[in-house]
């Protein structure tokens, strides 16, 4: 889909930069002209929500490093010189501490539209791959920048994540001591978790611009499925139609996203890291930010350190694999009956892995009369598995057992009512269909 | 042709011997990156061995000295917890140890009464909460790992038993600490 650009240089001066570096022209190809699918839903404003929410990170986090001390003695401290002293400071700062919120949940959005319009299938996969890359380094930003305040879980976080890399058979206590620079998670290790932290953000930059690249390259699934066919009847420019439809997104995102800076700023977070670090005293509960719950969950249900460590791992790279692991030809949930029963019961799944990670293990989950049937361990134990199953057992077998409904013959025809299978009143609102 | 082939040879041991120094040379700027990473002087200096006065800890009660940056517990055991503990040999348990294989000897002799284990949970580093748990040993708060008063995991995550630490008696009432190990 590349190639579309009717960029036409107009000043003499223009046109003398074109020639020696056609970056306008690029510009303007990929967020002007480029032709979008007429027929795309809200679930498609998230990835222009999601640049928006990168830059603003790297903004605030810049300026919050102007006057943050990456020191143990120091950084807990310069925290609060930051919420009290610095002007606006408890703005930057919690703009920096939600944005981290509303990025994942953003990203987990954008990550189940993909799953249900299978947007990772060929010859989308390589797009995808790279949408999984900037997953695992949003996680790994995230994890460090969640230390640097210095508080109880910021250490007792930091303690149970290295410490996974022990699990690794001979050589894991030496990585973990070169991860640490010492003998346990110290001023070494808050040290160059801040350079990583600052260092990140932009690599998942350089990611996001590969992603782009193959999405322009392959060009924007679409909530039917049905390729492009032809362009002045299935697509609309980027500009104006994508732009605004992103930009009232963005407005939208944007008071959520507020709302919780302005009146619930501590909600998200974990009061326990407003105590300073304290390496001789673990906090009673260590619980990760939300974000990272249903995996949390998936590392305790396995009994085994290793296991669990892989297993937990193993959750999130297995979304790698998932053009290969769905057989089905047909691209869109929508089509496919029985893939979206399937598909609604993995994201209570992973819901309910989230809320599990939340509990004590012990926790009595099911009681019959005085004994109880089912703990938090046990739960968890079975959504782990269900959540495996769904990507190598379900996922494959579906493609081969089941009927799928009748395409339209295009996207104009979904949009316009003009195809067969798809009702006209349903086509027309696309975006309230799921 | 014959000419031609040694020259040949000779241009290609030259390029292949250029190739491998330049290899060595590469690598081996690789390994102050590396190792840069490490613990540097300055906390491997702070880790220097410890030595611990016993005396001033009584009959069941224990101490934590934070050494090398994780905590070192010191338990004085009581009569009663030395029984159950030893009672508690026969039992099935996920990293099988005798009580007597819990403490360092004195010439010759076990000092059972003195349990001397690196206070990190050996699933994922927390630090266990003493007197407490199942057993009224130790008990890791975070994932539920029941460690006895010999520090032998006995329920829950934790695939061993807290480490003991390298030391040694100076006399009776006195440790020298020299080193920490991993629980793999």
């Amino acid at each position: 889909m590349q190639g579309h650009s009717t960029y036409v240089p107009k000043s003499s001066a223009a046109k003398w930069f074109e020639a020696r570096l056609p970056i306008i022209g690029l510009m303007h190809s990929s967020f002007v002209s480029y032709p979008t699918p007429k027929n795309l839903n809200y679930f498609w404003t998230f990835g222009g929500i999601l640049m928006v929410m990168l830059m603003s990170q790297i903004i605030t986090g810049i300026m919050l490093a102007m006057h943050y001390t990456p020191h143990v003695d120091h950084a807990f401290a310069s925290v609060e010189h930051i919420m009290r002293d610095v002007n606006f400071g408890w703005l930057i700062r919690y703009l920096h501490m939600n944005g981290a919120h509303m990025f994942f949940f953003a990203v987990y959005l954008h990550i189940f539209r993909g799953m249900f319009y299978g947007s990772y299938k060929a010859p989308r996969e390589v797009l995808w791959i790279l949408g999984v890359v900037i997953f695992l380094l949003m996680m790994a930003t995230a994890f460090m920048g969640y230390v640097l305040p210095w508080g109880q879980m910021s250490l007792w976080g930091a303690v149970v994540i290295t410490n996974l890399f022990s699990a690794i058979p001979l050589v894991g206590q030496t990585i973990v001591e070169f991860l640490w620079g010492g003998y346990a998670v110290d001023n070494p290790t808050l040290n160059r978790f801040f350079s990583l932290h600052y260092l990140l953000p932009f690599m998942i930059f350089g990611v996001v611009i590969l992603h782009v690249w193959a999405l322009h390259v392959v060009g924007q699934n679409n909530p039917t499925g049905v390729e492009v066919k032809n362009l002045s009847k299935d697509t609309v420019p980027f500009t104006p139609y994508a732009t605004v439809k992103d930009a009232f997104a963005m407005v939208c995102f944007f008071i959520f996203f507020l709302f919780f800076v302005f009146y619930q700023p501590n909600q998200l977070g974990h009061a326990d890291n407003y105590i300073m670090a304290d390496s001789l005293k673990t906090p009673a509960h260590i619980v990760p930010e939300w974000y990272f719950l249903p995996f949390y969950a998936i590392l305790r249900s396995v009994p085994d350190k290793l296991g669990g460590v892989m297993a937990m791992g193993g959750a999130v790279v297995i979304l790698a694999f998932l053009p290969w692991l769905d057989t089905s030809k047909i691209r869109s949930g929508s089509f496919r009956p029985a893939f979206k029963i399937f598909f609604f019961v993995f994201v209570v799944v992973t819901v309910l892995l989230g809320w599990v990670g939340s509990q004590d293990t012990g926790a009595p989950v099911l009681k019959f009369g005085e004994n109880t049937v089912l703990t938090m361990v046990g739960f968890g134990q079975i959504l782990t598995i269900y959540y495996f199953a769904h990507f190598l057992i379900i996922l494959p077998m579906l493609g081969l057992f089941e009927r799928p409904l009748a395409l339209p013959a295009s996207i104009a025809d979904s949009v316009l009512g003009g195809g067969h299978g798809m009702p006209i009143g349903a086509a027309a609102s696309p975006e309230i269909k799921g | 042709m014959s000419s031609m082939t040694v020259e040949g040879t000779r241009r290609d041991f030259l390029y292949l011997s250029t190739g491998v120094v330049g290899a060595i040379g590469g690598a081996s700027m690789v390994w102050p990156f590396v190792a840069q990473l490490g613990p540097d002087a300055e906390t491997r200096a702070a880790g220097a061995p410890v030595e611990v006065d016993l005396s001033q800890i009584p009959e069941g009660q224990s101490i934590t000295l934070k050494w090398r940056g994780q905590p070192i517990f010191v338990r004085h055991r009581t009569e009663q917890e030395l029984k159950t503990a030893d009672a508690d040999d026969s039992k099935s348990m996920p990293d099988p140890m005798p009580d007597a294989g819990r403490s360092a000897k004195f010439n010759g002799k076990v000092q059972s009464k003195w349990i001397i284990v690196q206070g990190s949970c050996t699933h994922l580093g927390c630090i266990p909460v003493k007197n407490s748990g199942d057993y009224n040993g130790w008990y890791c708060p975070c994932h539920g790992s029941h460690y006895d008063n010999a520090g032998r995991i006995r329920k829950g995550p934790a695939p061993k038993n807290l480490v003991l630490p390298e030391y040694a008696f100076l006399s009776e009432s006195s440790i020298r600490i020299t080193g920490t190990r991993s629980a793999a």
